[in-house]
């Protein structure tokens, strides 16, 4: 079981080449298999995420959630994806036409290519980068720019407004998110998400990084524009913030994106803090989905406990308490190595 | 392939998505012509006042000017991470070094009162 997808690609790669095909062209086919897959895994993942969501909610607000379509409602989500499928598209006359349209394509592009390094099992990542973790970060921050489209293109005030206020939100919590993942890359001493998992053999890094993990998760939160750092699109204020001008499939697409964001995220945390797919009786690709998902719930359980924070308290913590914080992480880690190579360890 | 042409390979598929997914709803959504009034921005049926983009006052911009003097921080202190293992201890009070000037900077800036939001 454990290898069941990585043999399969083997096979399938040296039938492709025992059938006279040359070896580029079936490493080509076979990213596009990989391709579909990632494809496969993030749609299904946001229909039964945006049920869970919906579901969790409901069990912390005591009331029942969606429960008409299918067993425990469960197929509410299909429902709404085939009724956005048939919302007209509508391009406000005065919005930047070419900005408006291609940001939402944008964004869901950004957060599809965040699953290309990420090892969703052992060596089960589409690409192995030696600087897996660095262009998550990089291309992570890339989000940014696509809000920033939609807000302005829009040409609406409460689009402008929460765009302007997820940028200030998300370059500032973007510091601290970087910073809080040096510690692990200190400890595991690569970038590769894969040596990076292997390096957790003995300890998962949540024991030896508790500070960074916190800080990570925190920032993570308002990197996702997820409550209760949803100041972006406060609902009661800015009615739904860049999303305002935003139906079907382009609204749609916007939400596709934030989901597969937060699965990409919670991925991350699994793979840098619990140790990815490492765990008894289970394949690894089954531990991480575990993982994953756990990580997402306290996602959910966050969200849905805590009231909306201010936004000049929200950008005063990022820079005056998680700056410092993750800075000294950083200083203590180091310490904590030099100390322990002097014991000899 | 290497694998900065897979990811570019990737990345070219990856552009079909959202493509096909426009193709997929530009197949079933009704196309009407749109009234006048329906294409205004919207703002709770109010009709907007004033153009939308304006100049924003200045100390959204000095976030910005902070968040770039860390970001380029990052970029030197992942490679550091990186080999801190095998650099020693030089590498690290140099590092240590090297933090300190951006914690002056960051103190500066928040003296100043550039961290403050209105």
């Amino acid at each position: 079981m454990e290898h069941l997808f990585t043999d399969t690609a083997y096979m399938l790669t040296s039938w492709m080449v025992g059938l006279g095909i040359k070896p580029v062209w079936a490493d080509l086919i076979l990213l596009v298999v990989q391709w579909a897959i990632i494809i496969a895994i993030v749609t299904v993942n946001v229909i039964i995420l945006i049920w869970l969501e919906r579901k969790v909610s409901g069990f912390i607000q005591e009331r029942l959630g969606p429960n008409r379509l299918g067993p425990f409602g469960a197929f509410q989500t299909i429902a709404d994806a085939m009724k956005l499928l048939t919302k007209e598209d509508i391009i406000p006359s005065r919005a930047d036409r070419w900005i408006f349209m291609s940001a939402p394509l944008l964004f869901i592009v950004v957060a599809v290519m965040l699953y290309a390094v990420l090892p969703l099992g052992k060596d089960m990542a589409v690409v192995d980068l030696n600087v897996g973790l660095f262009y998550f970060i990089s291309l992570g921050s890339l989000s940014t720019i696509c809000l920033l489209m939609a807000g302005w293109g829009s040409n609406n005030k409460w689009s402008l407004l929460g765009a302007m206020r997820s940028v200030a939100q998300m370059i500032s919590y973007e510091i601290p998110l970087a910073f809080s993942l040096l510690g692990v890359v200190m400890i595991a001493g690569s970038l590769n998400l894969g040596e990076i998992v292997n390096a957790q053999n003995r300890y998962w890094f949540i024991l030896l990084q508790p500070v960074a993990f916190l800080v990570y998760f925190i920032a993570a939160t308002a990197e996702l524009n997820r409550g209760p750092f949803d100041m972006p699109e406060a609902e009661q204020e800015l009615t739904a913030g860049v999303y305002t001008e935003y139906t079907g499939m382009r609204w749609a697409l916007f939400f596709l994106a934030e989901y597969t964001n937060l699965v990409a995220v919670s991925a991350l945390a699994a793979t840098l803090f619990f140790g990815g797919g490492q765990g008894h009786w289970l394949p690894s690709w089954i531990w991480i989905i575990i993982k994953t998902y756990l990580i997402m719930l306290v996602f959910m359980w966050m969200k849905w406990t805590f009231p909306r924070i201010r936004m000049d308290h929200l950008m005063a913590f990022s820079w005056k308490v998680l700056i410092p914080v993750s800075l000294a992480n950083i200083l203590v880690t180091g310490l904590g190595i030099e100390f322990f190579r002097g014991m000899g360890w | 392939m290497s694998d900065h042409a897979t990811l570019g390979v990737f990345l070219l598929l990856t552009l079909v998505f959202p493509l096909g997914a426009m193709l997929a709803a530009w197949l079933f959504r009704p196309k009407p012509r749109p009234s006048e009034e329906k294409l205004l921005p919207y703002e709770c049926g109010v009709d907007t006042k004033g153009p939308t983009w304006i100049r924003f006052r200045v100390n959204y911009f000095l976030y910005a000017l902070v968040f770039l003097a860390f970001d380029i921080e990052t970029i030197f202190l992942f490679p550091w991470a990186v080999k801190f293992q095998q650099l020693g201890l030089f590498a690290f009070v140099e590092m240590i070094i090297f933090i300190a000037i951006l914690l002056i900077g960051l103190w500066y800036a928040w003296k100043e009162g550039a961290l403050k939001w209105y």
